[in-house]
């Protein structure tokens, strides 16, 4: 069981358990130091990005949104929570050599060609309807799914069904169930 | 400091993913076609020992909950078409970023069209909040809440799916 930065991989149950960890001592350490509970979620943090993009271009319009007058667009503890998951997975696939320039995913390249357009259009498209549903239900696989889940909540419980029960019926029709 | 925290918890959340291979288009799609379970062995893993360490806590006094509302029209209706656009994108939020970070420079039109998708649920939102947001509002309630028991038979039961499941998994290999 190597769990060496230079590994290229680790055992999805290590690093799993090693995330229930990390999941609790986020919540332990932010209630002592900062006396407000943080548990992992990544999906609000596009709203405040996207209030941060329009404040540019049209500032009260933003400012009159009830949205973002409800998530409050600002730079806090998921924003850099965010930013942090970008150079803890630069620095751990540089570390283990598993990083590697793909502009079309394999499985995607068998249903749609090696076009890095059409990739590229399904990547947007995707990315819209799903912060949309995400923002809708409340929170992503990391708000719903694994803080909601840790916490039993029925939410958390239910988005993540939710979740699965879209994904998968989706992916049987776009890139179909047959070949290996 | 609030930003300080959540940096390191980010490089920590980020390396693990990373190392588990969980941001990969192959192990996102993988799963929804069922042909490769890691996300889920990650995932419910994580979940479980989360379970344990923020129960454990709580019961200490050490910490307190963070529930969000059991909307039932929205979370079903949302999280349909979260699976939907995870489908086609491959790629969640969280794992979209740290998909860019190894090099799959794709995820940047999954990221940028995330940020479109929040943009226009803001736009929206005036609209949802009176109709399919308010629709089975059952507020911030848990399992061991809705059921009147203790949260540890609740756990108990979690962790005898999730090994149950893990075992099937790696019978099965996938």
């Amino acid at each position: 069981m190597n769990i060496s930065l230079f590994t290229a991989r680790w055992s999805p149950y290590i690093a799993g358990i090693l995330v229930g960890v990390l999941a609790t001592l986020s919540v332990v350490v932010t209630t002592a130091i900062i006396e407000k509970p943080k548990y992992l979620g990544a999906s609000t943090t596009f709203v405040r990005a996207a209030g941060f993009i329009e404040k540019a271009v049209a500032s009260e319009h933003v400012a009159s949104n009830a949205y973002f007058q409800a998530k409050k667009v600002k730079v806090d503890w998921q924003m850099l929570f965010v930013v942090g998951v970008f150079a803890g997975a630069l620095v751990s696939s540089r570390m283990g050599k598993t990083s590697k320039l793909e502009t079309v995913p394999p499985i995607w390249q068998q249903r749609f060609g090696s076009s890095s357009v059409t990739r590229g259009v399904g990547a947007f498209i995707g990315g819209v309807i799903l912060m949309f549903g995400a923002r809708l239900a409340g929170g992503c696989p990391s708000g719903h799914g694994l803080s909601g889940n840790m916490q039993l909540s029925v939410s958390g419980l239910l988005a993540l069904v939710c979740f699965m029960a879209g994904g998968i019926i989706t992916a049987r029709i776009v890139y179909g169930g047959g070949d290996k | 400091m609030e930003q300080i925290i959540g940096l390191i918890t980010g490089v920590l959340f980020g390396l693990l993913m990373q190392k588990a291979e969980v941001i990969r288009f192959e192990k996102q799609v993988g799963f929804m076609l069922l042909k490769d379970m890691t996300i889920i062995k990650f995932m419910l893993t994580g979940v479980i020992v989360g379970m344990i360490g923020i129960y454990g806590c709580h019961s200490l006094g050490l910490i307190s909950l963070s529930i969000k509302a059991t909307n039932v029209a929205a979370i079903i209706i949302g999280g349909l078409l979260f699976g939907i656009g995870w489908a086609i994108a491959g790629y969640c939020p969280g794992t979209s970023v740290g998909a860019l970070a190894e090099g799959r420079i794709h995820a940047i039109w999954a990221i940028l069209g995330m940020l479109v998708g929040a943009g226009i649920y803001a736009e929206a939102y005036p609209a949802l909040k009176t109709s399919v947001l308010s629709w089975g509002k059952y507020g911030k309630i848990t399992l061991p809440q809705t059921l009147g028991i203790s949260p540890w038979p609740v756990i108990v039961v979690f962790a005898a799916v999730g090994i149950v499941f893990f075992v099937w998994a790696e019978k099965k290999g996938l």
